[in-house]
């Protein structure tokens, strides 16, 4: 009993410090978002809050918060209330398998670094990202409202053809790894992390990690110049702001999704493991938004032929002769 | 009662509770919506069972994609009013006979076993060994599966093919 | 994606990587670079002298106020923002006992500027007068009043305006010829 309520308290401290540390990260993502993109586009980006603007999360959020939430009349209001804590929650949950570390000994303890290493964390990553799709595309629809709805509907018909290649862009780590969990994918990447013998997958996997969090060149869901705001269009207040961390803690997951598979996980040397893979994170993410500060927004037939034509072929190929090679 | 046991039947609860709620809306994305909740909960049973990969693939095919492409499918059409009225006799009949068929099979089985002498074994299927026994002794039957996938994939390309390539006018 | 069917695919491919090449390398180069931001209040760009803001009620060189009072400024004003009085003096120049502009409703268009007669109504080029009170926007005669002739600095109306004031009588305004007498005038 006793161990039992030990391990109870040690699953709350650990998911309280990771569950804090992302929605930092988070709030500080938009704050790297606003000021690199800026100085991609030759602005200064946010600089009144605090020194550099870093106060700027303190304030959005502290906006987010006390602004009114409006449910639009003709919207199905129990959907659109419930749509946009889908999207947050998870995106969180998805980083509840990912490991930032071997483990530790404290008191005589083995303490693993992860929150939970199932060994099907693959698939549960995958099913949590495809349940993401429902936050979307729910919320579209209960809003009422023809640019919502086409926001939604793109959305959910994006996502789920990419999560066909992310998915099939894992399965050669799948194969390399022999195993569905996230800790053993990172144990197999000891000698050499992933990306050199995979690079056409992480290629494969980086591109449907982009269109999966629907950022540029893959928003069309949120398509500012055509629909508006897409599917949050009618949403204001904190539930806009959970659409907001939603994806913001989602590009740091697939961030971390990119390290565990590619980038040797937590694995570097001097430093901590988690702060190695807090900088693996962060490199994925300063991409991503380099990829928004430079490329346009795809169109729709474009978007769907690059998934279906491109990667989904392209994807299976790499698992027939990633097979030949194991096989050989 | 364990702690197993509570968990089974608040999740057997959830399921069969959702899943009328599912059959007797008559909005049909709020139905969608129950029944995603509905294998939502059969994949946590499955989970509670020992099998996470049926409860992974549950979420993914089931819960993931094929209620997605439902939801995206009720979205697209115009949502038509439909007036309150029961079922027509010609479609709850048929229902109405299976579902006796089922309860009956139920009785059966749990009269058959009534000191609940069978227990089930706590046992945990691990995704390696779960492919093996499923690529070594079915490999027939997936490959049949996957040839009956292939044969529709075929069939969509050939449905969906550009028509004005062909005669054009 | 180019559908260019006289290339092979390979240099295709390697032509639309080096088209991302470029755009990335562009949008690098960028981070390096001084951005091009005006910071507003702490630099403020030098407006030019006809930009319109603030609307003023300038006065003649001799100290007078110019507006007489024509309604024509209220009349043209496309968001009837502009209301006043008219009222006469013992010295015959008319003015406005009170003037009062709603700058809440102002689109600072300048067509009283254009419309009036005396060029005492002006637009400047000072545009911070927000406030968090709405009221406050409504400026009366007082604080639209200055003491200079604004973008007209010599300009003076009752010495062009063939009307009796203090500043001549019939025939003594500029431009203007000594009253003929209609009977003297027959012929």
């Amino acid at each position: 009993m006793l161990t039992w309520i030990a391990g109870f308290i040690l699953l709350i401290v650990k998911l309280g410090i990771v569950l804090g540390c992302m929605l930092f990260l988070a709030a500080y993502l938009v704050w790297a978002e606003r000021k690199l993109l800026a100085r991609l586009q030759v602005r200064y980006g946010p600089n009144r809050a605090g020194k550099f603007g870093l106060l700027q999360p303190i304030a959005d959020s502290i906006k987010m918060i006390t602004k009114e939430d409006i449910v639009p009349e003709a919207a199905d209001r129990i959907i659109f209330l419930v749509a946009p804590a889908v999207v947050a929650t998870t995106a969180l949950l998805m980083f509840a398998v990912v490991p930032f570390g071997s483990s530790l000994k404290i008191w005589g303890r083995e303490i693993p670094l992860v929150i939970s290493d199932l060994n099907v964390g693959l698939l549960y990553v995958f099913a949590l990202s495809s349940l993401g799709v429902y936050g979307v595309a729910l919320g579209g629809w209960a809003s009422n409202s023809k640019f919502a709805l086409l926001g939604g509907i793109r959305g959910a018909a994006q996502m789920i053809s990419y999560e066909l290649s992310l998915g099939l862009s894992l399965i050669p780590i799948v194969m390399l790894a022999q195993s569905f969990s996230l800790v053993d994918i990172v144990q197999a990447q000891a000698n050499y992390p992933f990306i050199f013998v995979q690079p056409i997958s992480f290629a494969i996997f980086f591109i449907s990690a982009v269109a999966e969090s629907k950022r540029i060149p893959f928003d069309l869901p949120e398509a500012e110049n055509e629909l508006g705001a897409g599917f949050h269009m009618e949403y204001s207040g904190m539930r806009f702001g959970l659409f907001f961390i939603g994806e913001y803690v989602h590009i740091q997951v697939l961030g971390a999704l990119a390290a565990v598979f590619f980038l040797g996980g937590w694995r570097g040397p001097w430093l901590p493991p988690p702060v190695w893979l807090l900088l693996k994170i962060i490199l994925v993410a300063l991409v991503m938004i380099w990829i928004r500060g430079t490329l346009p927004r795809l169109r729709y037939d474009q978007l769907m032929e690059l998934g279906w034509k491109v990667l989904v072929p392209a994807a299976l190929i790499n698992i027939v002769i990633t097979g030949a090679f194991i096989l050989i | 009662m364990t702690l197993f046991s509570v968990a089974f039947y608040i999740l057997a609860s959830v399921i069969i509770i959702s899943t009328g709620i599912a059959i007797t809306r008559r909005n049909l994305v709020h139905a969608a919506v129950y029944l995603i909740i509905s294998f939502f909960g059969s994949a946590m049973l499955f989970y509670l069972l020992g099998a996470p990969l049926l409860a992974a693939l549950e979420v993914i095919i089931y819960a993931g994609a094929i209620m997605v492409l439902f939801l995206f499918i009720i979205m697209m059409l115009d949502e038509e009013k439909l007036e309150e009225k029961f079922f027509p006799i010609h479609q709850w009949t048929p229902a109405a006979v299976m579902s006796g068929l089922f309860v009956a099979v139920a009785a059966l089985i749990i009269s058959g076993d009534s000191d609940s002498q069978v227990q089930l074994q706590a046992f945990t299927a691990e995704p390696a060994s779960f492919g093996r026994y499923l690529f070594q002794k079915h490999w027939l039957a997936i490959e049949i599966v996957s040839l009956l996938l292939l044969i529709a994939l075929i069939g969509v390309l050939y449905l969906g093919r550009d028509v004005r390539k062909n005669n054009p006018k | 994606m180019n559908t260019d069917k006289n290339e092979s695919p390979m240099t295709q491919i390697l032509a639309d990587l080096k088209a991302l090449a470029i755009g990335f390398a562009t949008t690098f180069k960028h981070l390096f670079q001084k951005p091009f931001t005006e910071e507003y209040p702490e630099y403020k760009r030098p407006l030019p002298a006809r930009s319109r803001a603030r609307i003023i009620l300038t006065r003649d060189p001799d100290g007078g106020e110019r507006c007489v009072a024509c309604y024509l400024c209220s009349a043209v004003c496309p968001v009837s923002c502009i209301s006043m009085q008219s009222a006469e003096q013992a010295d015959g120049r008319r003015y406005a006992p009170w003037f009062r502009i709603n700058f809440g409703r102002c689109i600072y268009c300048g067509l009283c500027e254009e419309a009036c007669p005396t060029a005492a109504i002006q637009l400047t080029p000072d545009f911070e007068m927000c406030k968090q009170d709405i009221l406050a926007l409504v400026y009366e005669k007082e604080d639209l009043l200055v003491d200079h002739g604004g973008k007209d600095k010599q300009y003076n109306f009752y010495q062009y305006a063939g009307v009796v004031t203090d500043v001549g009588e019939k025939g003594t305004h500029i431009k203007e010829e000594k009253p003929v007498n209609i009977r003297s005038n027959l012929p």
